[in-house]
């Protein structure tokens, strides 16, 4: 006879072997499921996690981990913020995408001018248009006590119309040759999020992705607000007599993750991507839940299992195109592994206890 | 414009199949928070039971095998919900979510092979005269079996919930469970076997979907009705007939806005197809005054201590 008994106090070994151990978990049972499909499972495996960074292309590669894990990273952080708290924003894919919107509009209205100010005003454009995307369930939860998971996942589905829309129409390229999408940035100087040391793929969002782990360490640790963060989502009756404003804390937490997403946008389609085009966005906002977890809700982790994903990403694509693996299966591989986590973080929390329970 | 070009008839009978695969996947969310179970993974448990149902009625020809393997696919991957929740006792709310990425991606994967296939079709039940009737006879008795069986199952669900033993035990898991496990309750196996039937529930309503109403299989198809479904649910105050009113709201909503493209209104098409999701939203508000209909254990883990 098995039992689970709660721990006094959650194992700190545990919490950070719990990662490591769902990753392990993963690559067998995603062995697997590649061996249903037919593949090798250790070429797979390795061709997954190796060779971006060490075989024989990594030098194109490398780069590749930092333009594929800014955005994850960034998103992350600002999802742990209200995870943390127990405020659920499940829609960052939408304010990445009003991100992206908000701030490539804000550049094409200067096309063809040339500036300075042009890109500082694109990165407040994008991270605007994110932050009101989150508003609207951040408002409508304090407002009328409207569920937020299920408010910030609805306008996903609106973002991603509004995106066909404006690509489709306002933002459409007037000399594309009537194809739809917008002008490419990467031609327009001015508004070119281009990589600060050629060929590193060390751009401006990367930049702030690292601002923002470091801006959420030290919340998190040292600031009065951190403190009220990681209080209400342990104890909410204790947050309320220690004088939590859970109003306030709502609207910053979901501000906060809607701005990250919207910034993370703006600096994909003014860089890597280029332009605004129907399928641009490419699912990062729900990449980066699993990324949030995987990091255990800390910003260093996170940081961590954002380079881990992006590497699932890049592999991914390497394995597609070496070993014709179907890009889905990486997919089922990250779900897989966020699976391996939550069942496995059980053992933060419980012991396992074997024998009979004795009668009291 | 020309509304004349939408005949009420047709409109009506497609709203009611429009709103199937909602019904299926709500009431099956129902009896999950009934029991104060939240599963977020229905538009994952959808998706997949839209590619199995899909892949076994091309495979085997019958499209009811089809809907049989859709409820078996849906009650398996809920499986998988019910061990991270109920056995290792994992976040709600994140186990959900984790259910609808893996299917999404577990879905994506099955349907390589499918895509662009035309799946067998299931007939329509023959009412004889009754179909002849003229504007009742055409809305109400030219549909599949599947339809009608929702409806049937939001009786069922109804009066088993209201009337029998094992409704009332349902419910005093999902509003006190340690109340419920002191009377001697088994909480989990009632709260599992609860998650099971809404997968099978949730993998048939996905089935529908590629099955009747497209009927075509691509990635991703279900496009959040899913997520409606659960709001839904918050909608009927967990009442089982306000849901069917409310999935026939939706339904409305969803075959007006393409019968609009389809008569090409002046409005762009981005913005009726946004319609329902904004509908949704705005239902919600409105609604989530109430919350006292809930079941008070509603996304609260359940731990024994002895």
């Amino acid at each position: 006879m098995i039992r689970l008994e709660k721990r006094p106090e959650p194992s700190r070994a545990f919490s950070l072997a719990t990662p490591l151990l769902a990753v392990v978990a993963t690559m067998v049972f995603g062995g697997l499921l590649f061996i249903a499909l037919g593949k090798d499972p250790l070429t797979s495996i390795q061709t997954i996690f190796w060779e971006p960074l060490f075989g024989e292309f990594a030098f194109y590669y490398r780069p590749q981990l930092l333009i594929k894990g800014a955005p994850l990273v960034l998103i992350a952080i600002g999802l742990s913020l209200g995870f943390k708290a127990g405020i659920w924003n499940i829609g960052a894919e939408g304010q990445y995408i009003m991100g992206a919107l908000f701030g490539a509009g804000m550049g094409l209205a200067f096309y063809p001018l040339e500036g300075w100010y042009i890109f500082p005003l694109m990165v407040m454009a994008g991270g605007f248009g994110g932050w009101l995307w989150a508003m609207i369930p951040a408002f409508l939860k304090v407002r009328f006590g409207t569920n937020e998971i299920l408010v910030s996942l609805m306008l996903v589905y609106v973002a991603e119309q509004f995106l066909a829309s404006m690509s489709l129409g306002l933002l459409k390229n007037p000399e594309g040759f009537g194809f739809p999408g917008s002008r490419n940035l990467q031609q327009y100087e001015s508004a070119y999020n281009a990589d600060l040391i050629a060929g590193s793929g060390m751009h401006w969002g990367v930049v702030a992705a690292m601002i923002a782990v470091i801006f959420a360490y030290v919340l998190l640790s040292k600031h009065r607000l951190g403190f009220a963060i990681r209080v209400t989502g342990e104890a909410p009756r204790a947050a309320k007599f220690s004088g939590v404003n859970p109003t306030r804390l709502v609207l910053f937490c979901m501000g906060m993750s809607g701005l990250l997403a919207g910034l993370a946008g703006l600096f994909e389609v003014s860089g890597p991507a280029g332009q605004v085009t129907i399928d641009f966005n490419v699912g990062y906002g729900f990449t980066a839940i699993i990324v949030a977890f995987l990091g255990r809700l800390h910003p260093v982790g996170i940081l961590l299992a954002g380079l881990l994903m992006a590497l699932t990403y890049i592999g991914g694509d390497i394995a597609q195109s070496n070993l014709g693996l179907p890009a889905a299966a990486i997919q089922v591989f990250q779900g897989m592994l966020l699976f391996f986590l939550l069942a496995l973080d059980m053992f933060t929390n419980y012991r396992l206890r074997f024998g009979r329970a004795e009668v009291a | 414009m020309d509304l004349s070009a939408i005949n009420p008839i047709l409109f009506i009978a497609g709203f009611l199949v429009a709103a199937t695969p909602l019904i299926f996947a709500a009431i099956g969310e129902l009896v999950v928070e009934k029991s104060g179970v939240l599963n977020l993974g229905v538009e994952g448990m959808m998706i997949t039971g839209a590619i199995c149902g899909f892949a076994t009625a091309v495979e085997t020809g019958s499209p009811m095998l089809g809907f049989v393997a859709a409820a078996v696919g849906g009650a398996a991957l809920s499986l998988l919900f019910a061990f991270l929740t109920q056995i290792t006792l994992a976040n709600q709310v994140a186990s959900g979510l984790a259910l609808t990425l893996f299917g999404l991606g577990l879905s994506a994967l099955l349907g390589q092979s499918y895509v662009g296939i035309k799946p067998p079709r299931l007939g329509d039940i023959n009412f004889g005269p009754l179909a002849d009737i003229p504007v009742i006879g055409p809305i109400l008795f030219t549909h599949d079996i599947i339809l009608y069986l929702g409806i049937a199952l939001v009786a069922g669900v109804w009066a088993v919930l209201k009337f029998t033993r094992a409704g009332l035990i349902l419910r005093a898991v999902g509003e006190s469970h340690d109340a419920a496990h002191a009377l001697g309750y088994k909480v989990v196996r009632i709260r599992t076997l609860a998650i099971m039937f809404g997968g099978a529930c949730a993998g048939i309503g996905g089935a529908y979907i590629s099955l009747i109403r497209v009927p075509q299989w691509t990635e991703g198809m279900t496009a959040g009705v899913g997520w409606i479904a659960l709001a839904l649910v918050v909608f009927a105050s967990w009442k089982p007939w306000r849901l069917l009113l409310g999935a026939y709201l939706f339904g409305g909503i969803t075959q007006l806005q393409l019968n609009l493209q389809g008569a090409g209104v002046a409005i762009p098409v981005e913005y009726l197809a946004m319609s329902p999701y904004v509908i949704t939203i705005i239902v919600l508000v409105i609604l989530s005054a109430d919350k006292s209909a809930a079941p008070a254990s509603l996304g609260r883990t359940f731990h024994a201590s002895h």
